[in-house]
């Protein structure tokens, strides 16, 4: 199971290698050229010429190299999909190799949804370039000119000749370099001819997966490996105390064979031979740690983040909100409360480093092996070029879980031990450090003229902002975190997702950034904030549609300009046979009512439209959500069943995040631990999902991984109104405030 | 330390453990098995379940001083195991869940399927013709936070009516 330098040897073997150099004839220029043996040099390769992007083999098969990372949501067989329709090669044709900052090009983190939006027209470029020199080659050995060719799976045949002249990509270049840059004006192949691209071919990683012989991060062994685990407070705490030891009694772990402490700063880790000889230590050993700042717990969060003095920036400010006031005859406004949500990798995170006085090598789960290199770097205190990162898919992380922290404790640590440490991070750990998804608090208001359009549309939400260290380069360093660009450029209200699907003269957006020192550790959790954003803003858009007397769906559809937004919004309400009707008008007495609710919603680009059918048990307070249809609109969908598989997770993530999912704290620390304290949706509570994915093949392709989220969450709290005709302004909409709330109802009726 | 002869898919082996060592980091570790897998070390997500003597079982809480004497399958032993309960000669590539698993494109990272087809075999062992609820109430101990629950429901539907078809 030592398969840790499976790439390197691998590519050696293919580039045919022997030692540091290889030797390859130059394309080009037809000269000798020496150049090191890929992965022997610190990245990033460069990304202006082909080979970085593209080998092409004596087998006629190739290898594709880009810089988005396999998370699960199956970016590897869509990227591969772009490459071969370009090259005019077949999927069993191409492999993809782990990214690795000594091997794969940068391009940026795997994160926003971007591995098709931004890495398919970098990639989609290469690989024209790429087939353009290929055509070339083939011009000149066939002895027809370029226009005449036509390639089918890797083979160039004259066209009109069936069966006549051909040469295959494999013995033109057959594992020699391309030495072909850029020239930015290789054609790409027109959409109408497309034939792998917009369908929806098998995934190329499940195979593995269902068999169980994939090689997870958490499955990696090393030689000579030493088993580390972190040794933190159960649970964060105030963002900006860290964990600072005031004491670590040696004594309290003597027992356990072989077991060694490793401090560094603040940083304390233990290391043993015996994996559950590290564990027992890691729970045994005696640390008095110093007190934080007292916190607000959840009971008056969200007092406090209204209190504080923020830096406000004004996202959108259309027209005039006091002229659209006079116009408006009906109006809704609330204010909406939105938890803290964690990441929490069912697999907490798990790294190998093996650091020595040459440099390190990181194996880890990290969405961007070049940021990781760079944190890697500062924490060891060596240079950027001496770190290798390797990337190995861990389980679904949804953003920056404690990837980074995992990485930097197993480097640390490998630089004490002097041999590879492999951590793993246990469940408390992953659950009471992790950077949380920042709780969010909003005032909605909106108004429409007696005809039902919109006139005015105002939003203020209040967060914190993220991280861009981590836990353990703060502690481990002893410096005070940083935040991503604090102030006007910290995390704001995203305008996508507050009201840009309407046509309205007059609306204002404003975010008020509250300081994160105090609260907890932020960072992007999964469609970053727009669950909480579609939550405030799609309900207060139902709200007026009930004040008009209208269907929800016939007044969204009155107020949209944009098709694309239609598009959804029509796709999702034909999946679900919706029924126009005012919600709430057919109100039951039964103690288990049902409700329908429709939202819109996405992250920054693409659509998102859904319809939810909910149960709500009014005696338990208990909500299943029983059905969701699910439409999304990302222009150009590289490959259907993949984006209807995404929208399927997002729905039941969705779902376990509005009705299930909150971090818990005290004034001291987080208390969410483990899945009892932080519950998330179960098998039996899982709704059907009915995905519609709008393809677009006139659209460039955008993002879908998160774009459906917003649109869900706000369809679910729709439909509890349309079931209890009491709004719930909260999530997630647990039992006890669904009594709450239903109570209150009550109690107004009196 | 101790000596445990444990009987891991049918082989049995002689391991070196303390007696509260969890059967996990045994699987994980000596066995270098990749089925069972780290998820919680709580018994509350099911990431490392194996069966022991046929019996769903969270190998992260179970000292290896437990099994001693009992047979442990983990998912690597799984299709042997289906072919000795169902009679067959030979033990197939894999269960047919794993399979459905394919055909429905079900998982996304992957992580929780150990789990997931560890618990749906113990059920399609016990009831080939699992009615939706069954399923459902069968399956609620393992966690998906990629939320694949709608995919693993339909794949073992579509193995119990496959298992259904290889019987006849």
């Amino acid at each position: 199971m030592n398969m840790h330098i499976d790439n390197d040897l691998t590519r050696r073997d293919l580039l045919k290698g022997g030692g540091a150099l290889i030797v390859g004839f130059s394309l080009a220029g037809g000269t000798l050229t020496a150049r090191a043996a890929r992965g022997d040099v610190a990245g990033p390769p460069d990304p202006s010429t082909v080979d970085t992007w593209i080998a092409i083999h004596a087998d006629n098969t190739a290898t594709i190299y880009f810089g988005k990372c396999e998370l699960g949501q199956g970016n590897t067989t869509g990227l591969l999909q772009i490459a071969g329709e370009e090259l005019d090669m077949g999927m069993h044709q191409l492999k993809a190799v782990r990214l690795d900052t000594n091997v794969t090009p940068n391009q940026g983190a795997t994160s926003s949804s971007s591995s098709i939006h931004r890495g398919g027209p970098q990639l989609r470029a290469a690989a024209a370039e790429a087939r353009q020199a290929l055509i070339a080659l083939a011009s000149v050995k066939i002895g027809v000119q370029t226009g005449s060719l036509t390639v089918r799976d890797g083979v160039v045949s004259v066209d009109g000749e069936n069966g006549g002249r051909s040469v295959r990509y494999g013995e033109l270049i057959g594992d020699k370099p391309f030495d072909v840059k850029f020239t930015g004006t290789a054609p790409q192949k027109p959409i109408n001819r497309y034939r792998l691209v917009g369908t929806s071919v098998p995934r190329v990683d499940i195979p593995e997966k269902a068999a169980g012989t994939y090689t997870h991060m958490q499955h990696l062994r090393v030689p000579n490996m030493l088993h580390g685990r972190v040794v933190l407070p159960r649970g964060q705490r105030a963002y900006g105390a860290g964990a600072k030891p005031l004491s670590v009694d040696e004594s309290s772990i003597r027992d356990i064979a072989g077991a060694r402490i490793v401090r560094k700063g603040d940083f304390v880790g233990v290391v043993a031979e015996r994996e559950w000889d590290a564990v027992k230590a890691a729970a045994a050993l005696k640390v008095t740690w110093q007190d934080g700042p007292e916190m607000t717990g959840n009971a008056t969060l969200f007092q406090k983040m209204r209190s504080e003095k923020t830096t406000d920036t004004v996202i959108a400010d259309w027209g005039d909100l006091v002229k659209g006031a006079k116009e408006a005859v009906h109006f809704a406004s609330a204010t909406h409360y939105c938890p803290y949500q964690g990441h929490l990798p069912f697999a907490p995170n798990c790294a190998i480093a093996d650091v020595g006085p040459n440099g390190a090598h990181v194996m880890s789960s990290t969405q961007d092996v070049y940021n990781a290199r760079s944190m890697l770097a500062t924490v060891l205190g060596i240079s950027a070029d001496k770190v290798r990162v390797q990337y190995y898919e861990g389980s679904g992380t949804f953003g920056r879980s404690c990837y980074e922290d995992a990485a930097q404790a197993a480097a640390i640590m490998s630089q004490a031990a002097g041999r590879p440490v492999r951590v793993q991070y246990m469940r408390w750990d992953e659950h009471g450090w992790d950077n949380y998804g920042p709780a969010h608090l909003a005032d909605v208001s909106a108004g429409t003229d007696q005809n039902g359009n919109l006139v005015m549309y105002e939003y203020h939400g209040w967060q914190h902002g993220w991280t861009v260290t981590s836990t353990v380069q703060d502690i481990s360093t002893q410096k005070k975190g940083v935040e991503r660009a604090g102030g006007t450029n910290s995390i704001t209200v995203n305008p996508m997702s507050t009201g840009s699907m309407y046509k309205v003269a007059n609306r204002r957006v404003v975010s008020h950034a509250v300081p994160m020192e105090g609260y907890l550790r932020g960072a992007a959790l999964r469609s970053p904030l727009d669950l909480s954003f579609a939550f405030a803003s799609e309900q207060v858009i139902d709200q007026l549609a009930h004040a008009n007397r209208m269907d929800p769906l016939e007044f969204r559809r009155r107020n949209i300009g944009d098709k694309r937004w239609l598009g959804v919004l029509n796709a999702a309400a034909e999946a679900a046979k919706w029924q126009p009707r005012v919600m709430a008008s057919s109100l039951s007495d039964a103690d288990v009512v049902t409700g329908r609710g429709i939202g819109l919603g996405t992250h920054h680009v693409s659509y998102g439209a859904a319809v939810a059918d909910i149960e709500v048990n009014k005696r338990t307070g208990n909500i299943v959500a029983l059905r969701v249809y699910a439409a999304m609109d990302c222009g150009l969908t590289v490959n259907p069943a993949l984006v209807e598989n995404q929208i399927e997770g997002q729905v039941i993530q969705s779902v376990s995040r509005v009705l299930k999912e909150e971090v818990l704290f005290d004034k001291n620390s987080v208390t969410s631990l483990d899945w009892s304290t932080y519950p998330i949706l179960r098998f039996a509570e899982h709704p059907t999902v009915v995905p519609i994915v709008v393809q677009r093949m006139d659209e460039p392709s955008t993002g879908a991984g998160e774009e459906v989220m917003g649109a869900t969450t706000a369809a679910v709290a729709n439909a509890f109104f349309d079931a209890t005709g009491v709004r719930l302004q909260q999530f997630p909409m647990t039992p006890v405030r669904v009594l709450d709330a239903l109570r209150r109802r009550s109690a107004d009726a009196l | 330390m101790a000596d445990f002869n444990i009987m891991v898919n049918g082989m049995v082996r002689s391991v070196g453990a303390t007696p509260d060592t969890p059967l996990l980091y045994v699987l994980t570790n000596e066995y270098e098995l990749k089925g069972p897998r780290f998820g919680c070390g709580l018994a509350q997500c099911g990431s490392c379940s194996v069966l022991v003597e046929g019996v769903e079982t969270r190998s992260c809480v179970t000292p290896v001083s437990n099994v001693v004497g009992k047979s442990v399958t983990t998912l690597e032993g799984l299709p042997a195991l289906y072919a000795q309960q169902k009679g067959l000669t030979q033990a197939p590539a894999m269960h047919p869940l794993q399979q459905a698993f394919i055909d429905q494109q079900a998982m996304h990272c992957g992580y929780c399927y150990n789990g997931m087809t560890i618990k749906g075999s113990e059920l399609l062992a016990q009831n080939p013709k699992p009615t939706e609820a069954q399923i459902r109430a069968h399956m609620n101990g393992h966690l998906c936070r990629c939320g694949t629950y709608p995919r693993i429901m339909k794949s073992i539907q579509l193995a119990s009516a496959k298992m259904a078809g290889e019987t006849r």
